[in-house]
């Protein structure tokens, strides 16, 4: 009898000892970047996608992902493991992808998502910066004779994906313009395109970019148009956690780096090349001068990789966008040296 | 002091140990995951609190029983999704009963074509994957449904289309006099059913009780009509343009096509269930008890109602609790089709753009917790009513 109420005494101190050993975990805030570590550990980045975004995020028949938001995780896998295939991709919803990042599911975030204040400062992550200017617009039937925004009366059927700014975005709109409005908003973008192709709504709203990626997947996408106006500003961006600067810079400059590359006229051909190049601008891009890598822990031909296994962000563009019919004109996508916005601080 | 008492020998004390230490480590497990959530949640510079309820949630909901916009808060927001998850649950849930009960004896028919028909509806709803279910009924029957300019018309009253079903609206005048009337007509059908209890007991007079109860039910409200001012008059949907190609109806009520598909997909499912419970009951009543009942004169519903029913439903509630805890608790995959249920408003909509997972989830799950025991407790009070009171 002594011997079981030992027992029973062993178990309740080993239960309080579990709860004073439970105290670990979590990042560090220190210099030294834990999620860099265990990505070099474990031999992959942890991207998180979309479920497929034509353009952005998308798998092909046999798996393999490709989209310029894709390209932001193999450039960072270029920089930080010297491959850009070594990347682990993790589809997520739009209701799923924060709680992935902040529980480590994941390490980089590139899902066409918004830049927003309370997104980047309430609850646990940091926008690294922009890799598409993205607006809300609508999408309507050709033969409806909408032709504006304007024209839109009261009791038209919104349809959207959910948990997302273009919900607000929605609102704020008809709100503004006084119009009564029935929002469906559903879970995943196949069944708005679904609801949107039966006539259940008589417009659907999403980013641009998104509108002309999912049109392709409409049973006949001619009969459709995308409205002219664009209702709010998108920026559309790669997402950390917070708490792991050295991360966050590297994920910053990997994306930066793409954009720097194209301003500089370096692409995934001539880079290597250009190591001799006169312009030190260039010189620094492809690791022939300075000691830019060892800021981040990484050798000094992080870039060069980068730019070789995954190209510019002009060609990134060109061949995921332009190239597939989404949005031929790049617009405000442009470099700022070209009328765009695109402008990056300087690799130096 | 008794020191024999605090021996460890003392059977209450041993018996008393081990439980103690089971809630002592159930705690601190609990504790544990508490403290490690905090330590992460802290170190990742996510904040925990219930302070955003209040917060104005600026979404809008297409579907709601209560007045909301998005200048409303994520509170209310929540309110708006269990009132639709309620709603949807106890639309179902008649549903799913008439259905199964009719179900269930008509696989007990000795009619062969009725019988088989009750099997293979039973076979084939029960078999498939709810949600398969919920996607067939919403995208599959949605679009078979016309566009409004060429809505399938009942009497120009209502008008069932792929937008919706538009129904009229009722407008009243003095609706709380009405509500007092009905009230007043079942006080009153309860009272006459007591009487008819005791002259059919104490003196076998068979009152027409049925009769009396829908004279009752029909003439008072009629009266507060007549008498007391209540009025009521009908907003008919009226068919509007919105664009050269596309129209909706006005004025009336719309029932948006996600609640009717989830409500049949819901109960379409569970009324196989339910049916199966219905002839398990009906079966498990024994043929001595009818072949009894017939001996002493009673005819046909008679013996139904007053001698199978009876012990039928004691073998048939305690499953049937079960499949209403089941239809209830799938209703959140209405998020799937649009249908703002809690989980689509409050477990998504209102996580993302607030990115308060721990919270919103706990209080999810608690209300499902709540509103799960809440149908239980009602059955178990159903249950005992119907239990046979050993005397």
């Amino acid at each position: 009898m002594m011997k079981s109420i030992k027992t029973w005494i062993l178990v309740g101190f080993a239960s309080l000892l579990l709860v004073a050993c439970g105290q670990g975990g979590g990042g560090s805030g220190s210099k030294k970047s834990k999620t860099l570590d265990n990505t070099k550990k474990a031999g992959f980045v942890k991207c998180g996608v979309s479920q497929g975004l034509p353009g952005f995020s998308n798998a092909d028949a046999s798996g393999n992902w490709s989209g310029i938001d894709v390209d932001v995780c193999r450039a960072v896998a270029a920089a930080v493991l010297g491959d850009a295939d070594k990347v682990k991709y993790t589809p997520l919803s739009a209701a799923e992808r924060f709680t992935a990042l902040t529980s480590g599911e994941i390490d980089v975030l590139a899902r066409n998502t918004t830049w927003t204040l309370s997104r980047d400062a309430d609850i646990g992550l940091t926008f690294v910066g922009v890799n598409f200017y993205d607006g809300q617009g609508f999408m309507v039937r050709k033969n409806s004779g909408i032709n504006s925004v304007n024209d839109f009366k009261d009791g038209i059927s919104a349809c959207t994906n959910t948990g997302t700014t273009t919900e607000l975005n929605m609102r704020d709109f008809f709100n503004s313009k006084n119009i009564k409005y029935e929002p469906i908003a559903f879970e995943k973008a196949d069944e708005v395109v679904q609801a949107y192709d039966a006539g259940r709504c008589d417009t659907y709203t999403t980013d641009k970019s998104g509108l002309a990626a999912q049109r392709t997947k409409l049973s006949a996408p001619d009969d459709h148009k995308v409205l002219p106006e664009t209702i709010s500003k998108e920026p559309l961006g790669p997402v950390v956690r917070q708490g792991d600067s050295v991360w966050e810079d590297i994920v910053r400059w990997s994306l930066n780096t793409m954009i720097e590359a194209e301003e500089y006229g370096v692409n995934s051909s001539n880079a290597s090349s250009l190591k001799e190049s006169d312009n030190p601008a260039i010189k620094r891009l492809v690791g022939a001068e300075g000691e830019l890598g060892a800021a981040f822990g990484l050798d000094n031909d992080w870039s060069l990789r980068i730019i070789e296994q995954v190209g510019n962000y002009g060609e990134s563009y060109k061949k995921h966008i332009a190239d597939t019919g989404i949005l031929p004109n790049r617009g405000p996508n442009e470099l700022w040296t070209k009328g765009g916005i695109l402008y990056v601080p300087p690799a130096r | 002091m008794n020191l024999k008492k605090l021996n460890i020998e003392n059977k209450k004390i041993r018996d008393f140990i081990p439980q103690a230490l089971t809630v002592l480590a159930l705690i601190s497990v609990i504790f544990y995951f508490a403290t490690n959530a905090q330590i992460n949640m802290g170190n990742r510079g996510i904040s925990f609190g219930f302070g955003f309820l209040s917060q104005e949630a600026s979404f809008d909901i297409a579907f709601s029983l209560i007045e909301f916009d998005g200048s409303y808060s994520y509170g209310r927001a929540f309110l708006v999704g269990l009132l639709n998850t309620i709603l949807v649950s106890i639309i179902g849930i008649f549903l799913a009963t008439i259905l199964g009960v009719i179900v269930g004896v008509a696989r007990l028919s000795s009619n062969y074509l009725i019988a088989k028909t009750a099997e293979w509806y039973v076979e084939i709803f029960r078999n498939i994957p709810l949600i398969l279910q919920i996607f067939f009924w919403y995208f599959a029957a949605l679009r078979a449904l016309p566009p409004p300019e060429n809505a399938i018309n009942f009497y120009d009253i209502s008008f069932l289309t792929i937008k919706g079903w538009y129904i009229p609206k009722f407008v009243w005048i003095n609706f709380d006099i009405f509500c007092y009337s009905l009230i007043l007509a079942f006080i009153s059908i309860y009272f006459l059913n007591r009487f008819a209890k005791k002259q059919r007991e104490e003196f076998g007079k068979i009152l027409p009780t049925v009769t009396l109860s829908l004279g009752i039910l029909i003439s008072i409200p009629l009266l507060s009509f007549l008498l007391l001012g209540v009025s009521l008059s009908f907003n008919y949907p009226e068919l509007k343009q919105l664009s050269e190609t596309s129209y909706t109806y006005d004025n009336g009520v719309s029932i948006i096509p996600e609640l009717i598909a989830l409500a049949l997909a819901l109960s379409m499912y569970t009324a196989t269930f339910i049916a199966e419970n219905v002839r398990a009951g009906v079966m498990g009543v024994g043929k001595g008890q009818k072949e009894a009942a017939a001996s002493i004169g009673l005819n046909k519903g008679q013996i139904l109602r007053l001698v199978v029913m009876p012990q039928a439903l004691r073998i048939i509630i305690p499953p049937t609790t079960n499949q209403y805890l089941n239809l209830t608790k799938n209703s959140s995959l209405a998020a799937a089709i649009a249908y703002p249920d809690m989980v689509l408003v409050f477990a998504k909509t209102a996580l993302m753009q607030t990115g308060r997972a721990i919270e919103i989830i706990s209080i999810t799950m608690l209300t499902y917790l709540s509103l799960s025991i809440s149908i239980s407790i009602f059955m178990n009070w159903y249950n005992k009513k119907m239990a046979i009171k050993e005397k």
